[in-house]
């Protein structure tokens, strides 16, 4: 990885880890006793900082994410260069596109 | 002047193997638990989109994984996601703060840290 | 070594050397394992039985040595799986009730049986610009460099590479990615990176970077748990990893924000 990409990647680290912890805790206090769809979007429903929240952490995760998985591929399979490079882009795309599109759905439904 | 000499050779046995080897350990549960979220991920916001289409479709969708199977899926997850972020912390730690480290006591404590967010996940109930 | 040990026929490989107390010894030669069995003495190092093994048994068996007292870093190999320098490595220290097994060392080509070419190691250590770079007009007079500064305890702590191959045998990245440059070029690099004199330092933070480069380093710290010398290999990266980090932002902070003439 460039020196560029190893800034992206501990860079949205540091973000995962705030937004993880956030996360984590609430996902230890909302599911005690059973978790209903209604709870989650009670939570979420129009709720402008949540929406931010997921925004914010689904970029860092699609950022994140496709960057490990190049390390992983490089050196444990004999997969290298450009054609993995595009395929990791393409991982970052559907990453952004589908957890936007989530983030939007708890807040919009 | 140190000519080298092999301080706190491995001892025999079992020793040999787990204590030397806590750096690699920890670059492997991070990897692995790196992955499994991964994959994980995609799977993750499709089960949310489906909110799209009202509560009911996400709350039907839920009603599947209230099982065992899922259960245990989703507490390994999370055990994951919580080992994944700590001994990513360390990491950061030894990248850009950290001259040296107990490595073994220091993977330890992060391995523990992790399963015990999984347990409150699961002493949460559900 | 240290007693006189009846000379056994040269034929047999397997002949015990002492009866009695006997070590089981596995070595790696170019066509698979081949057991020997010598007496087990008092302070005796890997060294000293590869040595007994190659001249009363078998003296077609290739190893390297030199100094014989933990200077050199000639007499690496692999000791029951994990690299060391035979010189300063006891048998007690780590025989198990198997005996010995000696492999030449990892992630470099074998030349015969347990002498390996340590030309790539090299190679690599050039290609990380692991030489001093004086410059086009370096100064007529000598650099004042206080020993207590942090630039220069950087580099005493890591000045000491005597080139050995350890840890590069010991590291799993570069098993993982042959073009990976090694924790002992790397920390060679960053001693570089550390001297004040030095100035060729855009093109050697160039020449660690990237895939081969110090960015591929995942913490295992297997180079650090190994080095004979007890030297930290991780943290002299970590540093290269900080310092090359730095130089990218800067330089695309001065793309974006450069404003025109």
């Amino acid at each position: 990885m460039s020196p560029l990409l190893y800034v992206a990647q501990r860079g949205t680290a540091v973000i995962l880890a705030v937004a993880v912890a956030v996360h984590l805790g609430t996902i230890l206090y909302a599911v005690r006793g059973g978790l209903t769809a209604g709870e989650i979007l009670g939570r979420t429903q129009g709720n402008h900082a949540f929406l931010l929240f997921y925004g914010l952490f689904v970029v860092a995760a699609a950022i994140h994410a496709p960057i490990g998985l190049r390390s992983i591929l490089r050196e444990w399979t004999s997969w290298r260069g450009r054609s993995l490079d595009g395929a990791m882009l393409a991982v970052a795309a559907l990453l952004l596109v589908l957890g936007l599109r989530a983030a939007l759905a708890v807040y919009v439904a | 002047m140190s000519a080298g000499t092999q301080t706190a050779g491995p001892r025999r046995g079992a020793f040999r193997a787990a204590r030397p080897r806590a750096g690699f350990a920890a670059a492997l549960l991070h990897r692995l638990s790196g992955i499994a979220l991964a994959l994980f991920l995609p799977m993750h916001f499709i089960a949310l989109g489906t909110a799209l289409q009202g509560a009911d479709r996400l709350e039907s969708f839920l009603g599947l994984t209230h099982n065992g199977f899922v259960r245990t899926a989703e507490w390994g997850l999370v055990s994951a996601l919580a080992l994944h972020m700590v001994l990513g912390l360390r990491v950061l730690a030894l990248e850009w703060f950290v001259a040296r480290e107990r490595t073994a006591v220091v993977v330890s404590a992060c391995v523990a840290a992790g399963l015990a967010v999984g347990l409150l996940f699961l002493l949460g109930g559900a | 070594m240290n007693a006189p040990v009846p000379t056994p026929s040269r034929a047999d490989p397997t002949v015990e050397a002492v009866p009695g107390e006997a070590l089981t010894v596995r070595i790696r030669r170019d066509d698979g394992f081949q057991t020997f069995t010598v007496a087990r003495r008092p302070a005796q190092t890997i060294l000293d039985v590869v040595t007994e093994i190659q001249r009363a048994q078998d003296p077609t068996l290739a190893y390297r040595f030199a100094c014989r007292v933990g200077m050199c870093g000639s007499c690496a190999m692999t000791v029951n799986g994990r690299p060391r320098w035979t010189c300063r490595t006891r048998v007690a220290a780590v025989a198990d009730d198997d005996g010995l097994t000696l492999e030449p060392l990892r992630n470099l080509p074998v030349i015969k049986d347990l002498a390996v070419d340590m030309e790539p190691f090299f190679a690599k250590w050039t290609a990380a610009h692991g030489a001093f770079e004086p410059g086009d007009a370096p100064p007529a007079d000598f650099a004042r460099v206080a020993p207590d500064s942090p630039a220069r305890r950087a580099v005493d702590a890591g000045i000491e590479c005597i080139n050995c191959g350890v840890c590069y045998a010991a590291c799993d990245v570069v098993t993982w990615n042959p073009d990976y440059l090694g924790p002992a070029a790397l920390n060679r690099a960053w001693t570089l990176v550390n001297d004040v004199r030095d100035r060729g330092q855009e093109a050697r933070l160039e020449a660690v970077s990237g895939d081969a480069g110090c960015q591929s380093c995942h913490t295992h710290m297997s180079c650090t748990e190994h080095c004979p010398k007890a030297l930290a290999p991780t943290f002299a990266i970590a540093g290269l990893k900080r310092a090359t980090a730095r130089s990218a932002l800067k330089r695309l902070g001065a793309r974006h924000f450069r404003r025109s003439a």
